[in-house]
């Protein structure tokens, strides 16, 4: 009876850490599915890897990628930010018509940018953690308001590229580490893939080696124990709704470069598209795990069965089905392993 | 510092000159209409395993969150080596050295089990950042130095409750806790990790730290413990040498309460209506076996964590059995939802009502026809003239104390909100009532009216299993007591072989005289 | 067994310090006074709305004097009731403490099998059934995965919104169709003869009236708002729980499926995209029109006066010559405000009631040597 036992609870123990594991390697397999579906494309499609292709499609995933990170922090705290296209779309705006009008360096521009960014994040923090207005219900308010401010900013006009300074719009095509050997010619790297890496190893270095990084996972893994370990998750999730609007704005700085053509709608519609990256990218929308890395790679995962459709001439009408299958998808597989952890775990009270 | 019992309390021949690090000084507590703790000192030596022993509802588990910081004494301090401190919050209490493990694991589920044991105080690097080697090395000492195998960086959603538990251990060992308390750690743990964890609080009080061991298993009272502490209805009964005194001396402080019951009426026991034969549910209880005639109570004894609430849940439809069969009134059911359960007449007053029982927000006449709308209201229109009058014919049959069936369940007292929560399933026309702990929770004046209502609706001829932790309700009420230990019915006990000392000695896995009555 | 991960996930941010219950822990003996002032505060927002609406009216007569006009006023609303409608439907499922992003695409999804088939030559008579069916459809799927699966109604809707505008782009491409016969697109443009009524209002105002029914006086709503209040109490009171959502995600489907069908008849054209941005102003509808969007309380009379504020906002702001982008601010400052009034009122009060505690503290018996941080 008693081996029985013991015997029953080794095998417990390797299937929770079997699934453990998986749930960890959530990345991973992304990752590996992301390769692969990549190597197929270029396969079928030798024009995927041109430079000038690779450029743009890792381009806008960058951008994605790295609000995709803002907005993995407000989940992970069980939130959602559904305003982050509002704030990239007013950034991006502002800062355009800020280099239109004056004749500013660019660094300045950042830093408006940002700063900006920063401001609004703060805004929907206020409102929902002193407040305490449902996350869903203020950004949705917000979604509107930084949206409409875009529009008084714009004031009906629109910017186009020869409005703006040389130097901001030709970061987008820019590379370095660029090489050349004999024939072969390396293009180098995309600064925006440089900045968007960059942002993902800091915001994930942030989230696992700090305090505040961990409490971001207390608060949205149970806030109620956290509450009895002295952790305040109101501070906790304003920290995050300002991150969040901190990177959107960096976003909405990358997103003025890319286009270069901007109107007061611009960036409509991504909202969803973050989210959608962030949730194919593993973070659980119930809060508590995730990590932004997950969420980059979703981010570049969606852009990439996005230009897959273009390069392989398939038609660009599939897009939103499959990224709906591919959510549907995403959430029905975590809501497999939760089940089958949790069948696991009442076997296990057997005595 | 102890009070004084029944009985002579035997002080320790040479007291310390020091002040015990930590001890409770007349601390009484109340939470409505019960008094959870009245006047109770307590005093933990460092060294010492101390036991805390009592009755489902003694006031064990107030004492833990007092300790803990969760609950402010009304009157009376926590004293820290001799002072008395004001303890703000758990963060604070554990700040002061004061490390408790719940008996529920308050654990974060999606972090790893490192983590868990060390947040809040995980190990620093360079530059204040988070040494996951170190937490993870640490962590594994712990387990080590418990002699348990976990995976420190598993993640805990899907553990055990038994690793779970011992995470909460590691996590209280893991600070330089001066006290450690222990609410029924053993609870969810097997034999054999009960025994690797009584290696380890041995090894915790030969460091020289005060143990507080919170228990109602009395074998282990004995075989680790050196001082027990005996609680009945929030007051301090004894402290003596665990040497100095037996299993039936426990039992005895334990039970023996004096409570004015409402006289149970005779009724007249008629047919069977539920039989239920080897019912089991993998994980919870195995192999139950008993009958309900009408007119009859039947009793449903046992500790919390005996496996009474789950045969309710799985006769009500809310949990599905995995092996043995349901009678009722000679058809085998099995029912895969409450609903289904509701229409064939069976009602289940649960435990918790606030959780389960109460629609807060709703008014008396609403939470009363909840589960009777479609029957009530064919045509699908709610007409609240009808609504009110049969809720009113309740409030007036049950008693309840509102200013009307209008009222919010929100505002009435506990004892009137169990009332409503019992004319709920009364409206249902139920043929078996299962009560659980009718009524926990309830001050005495309610409380002897609910089993006036119990009692006359047995002899009205319904079927009633009464679960419950109150043994003098259960005395009292019951014409037989089914006794559950670990998921299996230890003894079955009619009205008249009954006592306190019976049921106990059964509930706690001591079937000690004749085990073989009633079958 | 279905039951349910979200009953332990919802009260999310509020569950830490959730002011309400711990007053009303706190001060049993304010219960009382707390639910009658619950009761209160609800009456009050439709009380708040109607004075909301009144100014805004009043305003828009300064501004025009065709404001108070039954053209106007026909003209105003008819454009805005494919949002009101299926913010009726979004009432129960929001009460319920669930959500449906999924409406726009629904909309658009509708709009495009309507299209296929008016091209393909089969007579709307027969489409529009067809397409209410589809709705109904994908409103099943949203509510079997919410409730059999046990997914969040956000992700899970979150999922159908791209999986339904993507059915919408493959049915249709990027063609559109337009042309739709008179006899429907008065439907969608005209007015009930002899009056200012547009049909789309008149439409509305019967689902109106039927949700309000439904809703407000029948034991199905009844048993819409136990869930909302106590999912598991409901559950043990023999509600079906899990068949009531999933129908209320279907009746949103549908409805969001006619919709599509008053927005192509309206504009008299269907594209992949109709509809597309709509779920955030429905969503926004309801909760101006006092649906808390944690569950368990809310009215459709609510709902509907919130409908009428936005068509007098939007139009004043027209005849005011504001351009239509910034009625959207309009609204999201509305919606911000009118839900922190509320909490900003609570604050103060929790605020008010610690300061007077203060003053009053209990002076205990000095214990020797207490320490107090």
């Amino acid at each position: 009876m008693a081996s029985n036992v013991a015997v029953g609870a080794n095998a417990r123990r390797r299937v929770g850490a079997l699934i453990g594991g998986f749930a960890r390697s959530r990345e991973l397999t992304l990752a590996v599915v992301l390769v692969a579906l990549a190597t197929l494309v270029a396969a079928r499609a030798p024009n995927f890897l041109a430079s000038t292709n690779v450029v743009s499609v890792t381009a806008l995933a960058a951008i994605i990628a790295i609000a995709a990170v803002g907005e993995a922090l407000v989940i992970i705290t069980k939130n959602i930010d559904l305003s982050v296209e509002s704030t990239i779309g007013l950034v991006a705006f502002v800062v355009a018509e800020v280099l239109k009008q004056h004749n500013l360096p660019i660094p300045a521009a950042w830093a408006i940018g940002i700063g900006l960014g920063l401001a609004l994040g703060m805004a929907n923090g206020v409102v929902i953690a002193i407040f305490r207005v449902p996350s869903i219900v203020a950004t949705l308010g917000t979604l509107s308001i930084y949206r409409g401010l875009t529009y008084w900013v714009a004031n009906g006009h629109e910017i186009n590229s020869n409005d703006l300074p040389a130097g901001y719009t030709d970061a987008a095509s820019r590379s370095i580490l660029g090489f050349r050997i004999g024939d072969f010619q390396f293009p180098g790297v995309p600064i925006f893939v440089v900045l968007a890496v960059f942002v993902v190893i800091v915001a994930a270095l942030a989230l696992r080696y700090t305090v505040p990084g961990r409490q971001l996972y207390a608060v949205g893994s149970n806030a109620e124990a956290a509450a009895t370990i002295g952790i305040r998750s109101q501070s906790t999730v304003f920290l995050a709704f300002s991150l969040c609007g901190m990177l959107a704005g960096v976003a909405g700085v990358l997103w003025g470069m890319e286009f270069g053509q901007l109107y007061a709608s611009s960036g409509t519609g991504q909202s969803l598209a973050i989210i959608a990256a962030v949730v194919v990218g593993g973070v659980s929308i119930s809060g508590g795990s995730g990590t932004v890395i997950g969420a980059a790679i979703g981010a570049l995962f969606l852009g990439l069965i996005n230009n897959a459709l273009t390069v392989l001439l398939l038609p660009q009408e599939w897009l939103q089905m499959i990224y709906g299958a591919v959510i549907l998808f995403a959430v029905s597989t975590d809501a497999l392993i939760q089940l089958r952890s949790q069948r696991a775990k009442a076997r296990s009270r057997i005595r | 510092m102890t009070e004084s019992g029944p009985i002579d309390v035997i002080k320790s021949a040479d007291e310390p000159s020091a002040p015990p690090p930590v001890a409770l000084a007349g601390v009484s507590k109340r939470f409505g209409a019960t008094q959870a703790l009245a006047d109770v000192s307590l005093d933990l030596l460092p060294g010492e395993i101390h036991a805390l022993v009592g009755e489902n509802g003694a006031g064990k588990s107030t004492i833990v969150k007092v300790l803990a910081g969760i609950h402010q004494p009304d009157s009376g301090a926590v004293v820290l080596d001799g002072k008395a401190v004001l303890l703000h919050g758990p963060a604070h209490a554990r700040s002061l050295g004061i490390a408790v493990v719940h008996q529920e694991p308050r654990l974060f589920p999606d972090l790893t089990v490192a983590e868990n044991v060390f947040t809040g105080h995980a190990p620093k690097g360079r530059a204040g950042s988070i040494n996951w080697r170190e937490m993870r090395r640490a962590a594994d000492e712990i387990f080590d130095s418990l002699s348990v195998r976990i995976d420190s960086g598993a993640i805990v959603r899907g553990l055990s409750m038994a690793d779970q538990q011992l995470i909460e251990i590691a996590k209280a060992l893991s600070v330089e806790a001066r006290v450690l308390v222990l609410d029924e750690p053993t609870a969810s743990l097997s034999a054999h990790e009960v025994e690797r964890l009584f290696a380890i609080v041995r090894q915790t009080r030969d460091r020289g730290v005060a143990v507080l061991f919170v228990s109602h298993r009395l074998e282990e009272v004995f075989e680790l413990c050196d001082r027990a502490t005996v609680l009945r209805d929030g007051r301090h009964i004894v402290t003596a040498p665990t040497s100095q005194l037996t299993a039936p001396d426990l039992v005895r402080y334990m039970v023996g309460r004096s409570v004015s019951l409402f006289p149970r009426s005779a009724a007249k026991i008629g047919d069977v209506l539920l039989d239920v034969h080897g019912l089991t549910r993998v994980g919870a209880f195995r192999d139950i076996s008993f009958s309900v005639r009408s007119g009859e109570i039947v009793g449903l004894a046992g500790l919390v964590g005996a496996g009474r609430t789950e045969v309710a849940r799985v006769l009500f439809g809310l949990d599905r059995a995995d092996a043995g069969e349901v009678t009722l009134h000679g058809r085998r059911v099995r029912f895969r939802s409450p609903s289904a359960a509701l229409r064939a007449g069976i009602a289940y007053v649960p435990e918790d009502r606030h959780l389960d029982g109460l629609v807060a927000g709703f008014s008396i006449a609403e939470n009363v026809t909840l589960p009777i709308l479609p029957r009530l209201f064919p045509r699908l229109f709610t007409r609240s003239s009808r609504e009110h009058s049969l809720a009113a014919g309740y409030v007036d049959r049950l008693r309840i104390r509102s200013t009307g069936t209008n009222e919010l369940v929100d505002a009435l007292s506990g004892g009137n909100q169990q009332k409503v929560v019992i004319a709920k399933w009364l409206a249902t026309n139920p043929r078996v009532l299962i009560l659980d702990e009718p009524t926990r929770g309830v001050d005495i004046g309610a409380k002897v009216e609910v089993h006036r209502i119990i009692s006359e609706l047995a002899a009205s001829g319904l079927a009633i299993v009464l679960i419950s932790s109150d043994l003098p309700e259960v005395l009292a009420m019951s014409d037989r007591i089914i006794v559950l230990h670990e998921g299996r019915v230890s003894a079955e006990i009619p009205r008249v072989e009954a006592s306190e000392e019976r049921v106990m000695f059964a509930a706690t896995g001591q079937i000690a005289e004749d085990a073989s009555s009633g079958e | 067994m279905t039951q349910d991960p979200q009953t332990v996930n919802r009260p999310p941010d509020s569950s830490p310090t959730s002011t309400e219950a711990s007053i009303a822990v706190g001060h049993p003996r304010n219960a009382t006074n707390l639910g009658r002032g619950l009761v209160s505060v609800v009456a009050r927002w439709e009380v708040l709305l109607i004075v909301i609406l009144a100014v805004v009216i009043w305003e828009g007569n300064q501004i025009s004097p065709f404001y108070i006009d039954w053209t106007n006023f026909g003209f105003s609303t008819g454009g805005t009731m494919e949002v009101a409608i299926m913010a009726l439907a979004m009432t129960p499922i929001i009460i319920t403490g669930d959500i449906d992003l999924s409406v726009e695409s629904m909309v658009g999804l509708s709009g495009a099998v309507l299209g296929v088939l008016w091209a393909g030559g089969l007579p709307l008579q027969f489409g529009i059934p067809i397409v209410l069916c589809v709705g109904l459809v994908g409103g099943l799927f949203n509510g079997m995965l919410v409730t059999r699966w046990g997914l969040p109604a956000l992700v899970v809707t979150l999922g159908t919104l791209a999986l339904y505008r993507g059915l919408a782009q493959v049915v249709l491409g990027t063609s559109y169709v337009s042309n739709f016969p008179k006899a429907f697109t008065d439907f969608g443009q005209g007015y009930v003869p002899g009056t200012s009524v547009p049909w789309t209002l008149l439409a509305f105002l019967t689902a109106a009236a039927i949700f309000c029914v439904v809703i407000h006086m029948t034991w199905i709503g009844r048993q819409v708002f136990a869930i909302g209040k106590n999912k598991e109490a409901a559950r043990y009171s023999g509600v079906r729980v899990a068949t009531l959502r999933t129908a209320l995600f279907a009746v949103s489907g549908m409805v969001a499926a006619f919709a599509g069908v008053m927005l192509a008849l309206r504009t008299n054209s269907v594209r992949s995209d109709n509809g597309s941005g709509l779920t955030l102003i429905v969503v926004m509808i309801a909760v101006l029109g006092g649906v808390d969007i944690n569950g368990g309380k809310g009215t459709i009379p609510g709902v509907i006066l919130a409908v009428f504020t936005l068509a007098a906002l939007q139009s004043a702001l027209r005849l005011a010559g504001v351009s239509s982008e910034y009625q959207n601010v309009t609204i999201g400052l509305l919606l911000i405000f009118s839900v922190i009034t509320p909490q900003l009122a609570r604050q103060f009060r929790v605020l008010a009631d610690r300061v007077r505690q203060g003053r009053h503290r209990p002076v205990r018996d000095p214990i020797p040597g207490e320490v107090v941080r």
